[in-house]
């Protein structure tokens, strides 16, 4: 069974919305509750590379995509959450499952005030020790 | 009269590239913990993309970076390019091939800087300052090209800014040609002295689970037995017209990550001179006009791994959203792993292993976990680096092998 497949084989109606740009470049949405389970199923069990994540504010509310790569075929697969709380974002953190999310984790934390629940170190990584509390730069006004 | 002045190079030199701080914790010889402080240039970029319109980004990304100057504009015309049309095509042929050829005279001369830092950490100076010698004509052959030895300002949405003149084909050719005893020394200077192998192998280990767990990408990852490679895997400019293998190493040690880069030299040159062979003529530029909304993803394998580029449209002339995340930002956190458990010997050429830049060693500190007293500075721990290797060219030298 192809990647796509299964995906959607696993996380059922958990997927909002999936939108094929090109072959390879999938976006889906789900909701930010499933974020550790739809982690754990393309970094664990599809054994995708995780690439990076980009938060976006939005006039709906402060977006997130996951971005996963799938080296062996080029597929890149980006997962979408959209936190509509915009003045208390919060989302799981998936540091817990893997190392290699710490610092995008904290860097989303410190630019666009998004709160990782449960992640293991949430301090500063970009922003001077001298910036203020509670602005965050990539928030819009 | 005598007045001495001393002047701080501190973590936050906003002058020097990539600018990390790491604070190493010893017990005695052994490296226990290790704090990586960054953001000491960060610059806002992203931000600042915001502001700018879609030809002037392509400008303002190139300048992340010096070393990697054309990776960021690749990847950023490639995001931009993907949301005119997953399968958009107008990109002329010649430009796809003249990109190429950029790409990989820059990992060559980004590979031999790095080439030269790692000697020059483990005492190896002829190997630095050769390394540097050897990447001067590299250099050259971008003044000539582009007019400039780093910053090239070649990439535009829809192709390239300008041609690579027939004339200076030639000249490139003969440049590549000069260039190949130059690696076949590197090779044999690297690969087969007893002293280089004693003194790296085994050291700054960063096995295939951790770089699968840390996410770690280019060299470092495929030193650790990763087979991946942006420009196989997901193929850009002229790369899938010619032929090329991806180099892969197992061991995942210092020795391991350094012949994957000298390999992957050669690779460079064959492609290189396959571009140059079969570049068609023809137009270098699709003049693309507008940017419909849309989001699009744009990455390439730059010398040090995966560059991203992420952009967001809403159909004006500027992007609403511009991520960038650049290879060190994941193989610099490794470091975690590979340099802790290791002695302080060995713990500059292990941080410098992942190629981040040449001020990154300069800002170490290491502090003795008993009394957290600082006990060195980044010269000390070079020295005590070159030390090392010196005790061990003796010693291999008493036993005469």
């Amino acid at each position: 069974m192809d990647t796509k497949e299964k995906i959607k084989e696993v996380l059922g109606k958990k997927i909002i919305a999936w939108h094929e740009h090109s072959p390879r470049r999938i976006y889906f949405s789900i909701d930010p509750k499933d974020i550790v389970e739809a982690t754990t199923l393309l970094f664990k069990d599809l054994k995708m590379r995780f690439s990076i994540a980009s938060g976006t504010d939005t006039p709906e509310g402060m977006e997130i995509l996951y971005h996963f790569s799938l080296d062996q075929t080029g597929e890149f697969y980006s997962v979408r959450v959209m936190l509509e709380d915009k003045k208390n974002p919060r989302i799981d953190s998936i540091t817990p499952l893997f190392e290699g999310a710490e610092w995008i984790e904290r860097e989303m934390w410190e630019l666009l005030g998004i709160d990782f629940v449960g992640h293991p170190n949430l301090k500063r990584l970009l922003l001077a020790d001298e910036w203020p509390e509670g602005e965050y730069p990539l928030r819009r006004k | 009269m005598s007045h001495k002045v001393i002047v701080p190079i501190g973590p936050y030199h906003p002058l020097q590239e990539e600018p990390e701080f790491f604070q190493l914790y010893v017990e005695g010889e052994k490296v226990v913990d290790i704090d990586i402080i960054i953001g000491y240039n960060h610059r806002g970029i992203e931000k600042l993309a915001e502001a700018k319109h879609y030809d002037q980004v392509a400008f303002l990304v190139e300048r992340i970076c010096g070393i990697c100057s054309s990776s960021h504009p690749n990847a950023y015309v490639l995001a931009v390019e993907d949301i005119l049309g997953g399968e958009f095509n107008m990109v002329p042929e010649r430009a796809l091939f003249i990109r190429t050829i950029i790409d990989e005279l820059q990992r060559i001369h980004s590979h031999l800087l790095w080439l030269g830092l790692a000697g020059h950490f483990i005492g190896y100076n002829t190997v630095w300052m050769w390394a540097w010698k050897y990447r001067e004509p590299v250099l050259d052959m971008f003044e000539m090209i582009t007019g400039n030895r780093n910053n090239y300002a070649m990439f535009k949405v829809g192709g390239v800014r300008r041609d690579i003149k027939a004339e200076d084909i030639p000249i490139v050719k003969k440049a590549l040609d000069e260039l190949m005893p130059a690696l076949d020394l590197f090779r044999g200077a690297v690969m087969d002295d007893p002293v280089i192998q004693a003194r790296l192998k085994g050291i700054g280990i960063l096995t295939k689970q951790q770089a699968i767990d840390w996410c770690v990408v280019g060299p470092t990852a495929r030193a650790s037995g990763l087979s991946m490679d942006v420009r196989r895997d997901e193929p850009y400019g002229a790369i899938d017209r010619v032929d090329w293998n991806v180099i892969v190493e197992q061991e995942g040690d210092v020795f391991a990550k350094t012949v994957v880069r000298i390999l992957e030299m050669y690779e460079s040159v064959r492609i290189i001179r396959q571009c140059l062979d079969k570049i068609p003529s023809g137009q270098i530029d699709a003049d693309v006009k507008e940017i419909p909304p849309g989001e699009g993803i744009g990455r390439v394998e730059a010398p040090r791994g995966e560059c991203f580029h992420y952009i967001k449209s809403d159909g004006t002339n500027r992007p609403v959203r511009h991520k960038i995340r650049a290879p060190s930002f994941m193989n610099v956190a490794s470091n975690k792993v590979a340099a802790v458990g290791g002695t302080i010997s060995d713990a500059t050429i292990t941080l410098a292993a992942v190629d981040p830049c040449y001020c990154c060693t300069e800002r170490v500190a290491v502090i003795n976990k008993s009394d957290n007293a600082k006990v060195m500075n980044g010269w000390d721990l070079i020295k005590l680096s070159q030390e090392k290797t010196k005790q061990l060219k003796d010693e291999i030298a008493r036993k005469g092998i």
